[in-house]
């Protein structure tokens, strides 16, 4: 008699700003099948992408922006504490970082899969989110270090 | 028609006066561009600020070739749709982006030839004319490489130790 393994389903937020950083998201959403998935991005019209699926939408701000930076921790703050995720995974940039820094803070195990558009240094969120990620990838061979980040493939 | 877009990280006047000089000198009258908050204003092609996701999947379908910055989520747009793109990287010189990562991004995907690249107006018109000779690549597949796939679903399953990543994707 053989037993089915399932490994048990997990809850996975998934964060991305808008753009090449959105669309690198979706491109590893296969690999999260099986696993009740939230998203958090910053554009309404990008939930028809991802139907079924819970979605939130945050401002999106940068490292000139500072009272935006603080409008955007503070919702992914509320958005982690609502959801308690058990993975967060993020291809950046800000929300990505804010979402892996509370995650990280709550407990989740969280993953940077830093943007393929990266090639020659690590984006500044990519770089601040190492310490958060328990999986740090950078999409270039080339930028790999033994203590993160880690090569595991690309998005394409 | 040939679908024009710089994405939504500022102006990028150079792409915009270029496409719309060069729609001029080759008598285009299908060219419809997303620029932004792009101070030059076109007098030969249609335009608009903002495409919101679906409609920009929608003109990329629609459009013969793709004409772009050299932004991730363009190059991606064509690629997974089947379409010729041709990329102008924004330089930091001129002050279109922060720093000059849109010319490494151009260099790579240039050189494994998914994307035409012109790396400056002077050499844009030749370059979207070679690209309407050119036939539309295949569609790229819309997942992550496999060895990606694999390594997500397996730190899912706690069976990924980033410490052994090599060792393990071996």
């Amino acid at each position: 008699m053989t037993e089915a393994v399932n490994s048990p389903r997990k809850k996975v937020l998934a964060v991305a700003s808008s753009g090449g950083h959105w669309m690198q998201l979706l491109r590893v959403v296969p690999a999260l099948q099986g696993h009740e998935l939230v998203f958090v991005t910053v554009l309404e019209s990008s939930s028809s992408q991802v139907p079924g699926h819970r979605f939130y939408v945050v401002r999106d701000a940068n490292r000139w922006n500072k009272l935006g930076l603080v409008t955007l921790a503070a919702k992914m703050a509320s958005i982690v504490h609502k959801e308690k995720p058990d993975f967060v995974v993020s291809t950046g940039a800000a929300p990505g970082f804010f979402a892996l820094l509370f995650g990280h803070l709550s407990g989740a195990r969280t993953i940077w899969i830093d943007s393929i558009a990266n090639i020659d240094r690590l984006s500044l969120s990519g770089k601040l989110a190492g310490r958060l990620a328990d999986l740090w990838l950078t999409q270039w061979p080339h930028l790999a270090r033994t203590k993160g980040p880690h090569y595991a493939g690309a998005i394409f | 028609m040939i679908f024009v877009t710089v994405g939504s990280q500022g102006p990028f006047d150079r792409l915009i006066r270029t496409v719309d000089e060069w729609a001029s000198l080759r008598g285009r009258s299908d060219v419809f561009a997303q620029i932004g908050n792009t101070k030059y204003v076109p007098k030969h092609i249609q335009f608009t600020g903002f495409v919101e996701p679906p409609k920009f999947t929608s003109l990329v379908q629609q459009a013969r070739v793709v004409v772009a910055h050299a932004g991730i989520g363009s190059i991606l747009s064509a690629l997974e749709l089947g379409k010729q793109i041709v990329v102008m990287p924004r330089r930091a010189k001129f002050r279109e982006q922060r720093n000059d990562h849109q010319v490494s991004t151009a260099k790579h995907f240039g050189s494994q030839g998914r994307v035409i690249v012109a790396d400056d107006e002077q050499t844009f018109p030749d370059r979207l004319d070679f690209a309407l000779t050119q036939a539309n690549p295949g569609r790229i597949s819309l997942e992550a490489s496999p060895m990606l796939i694999a390594a997500l679903r397996s730190f899912l399953d706690g069976n990924l130790d980033p410490e052994n990543l090599g060792t393990v994707l071996k």
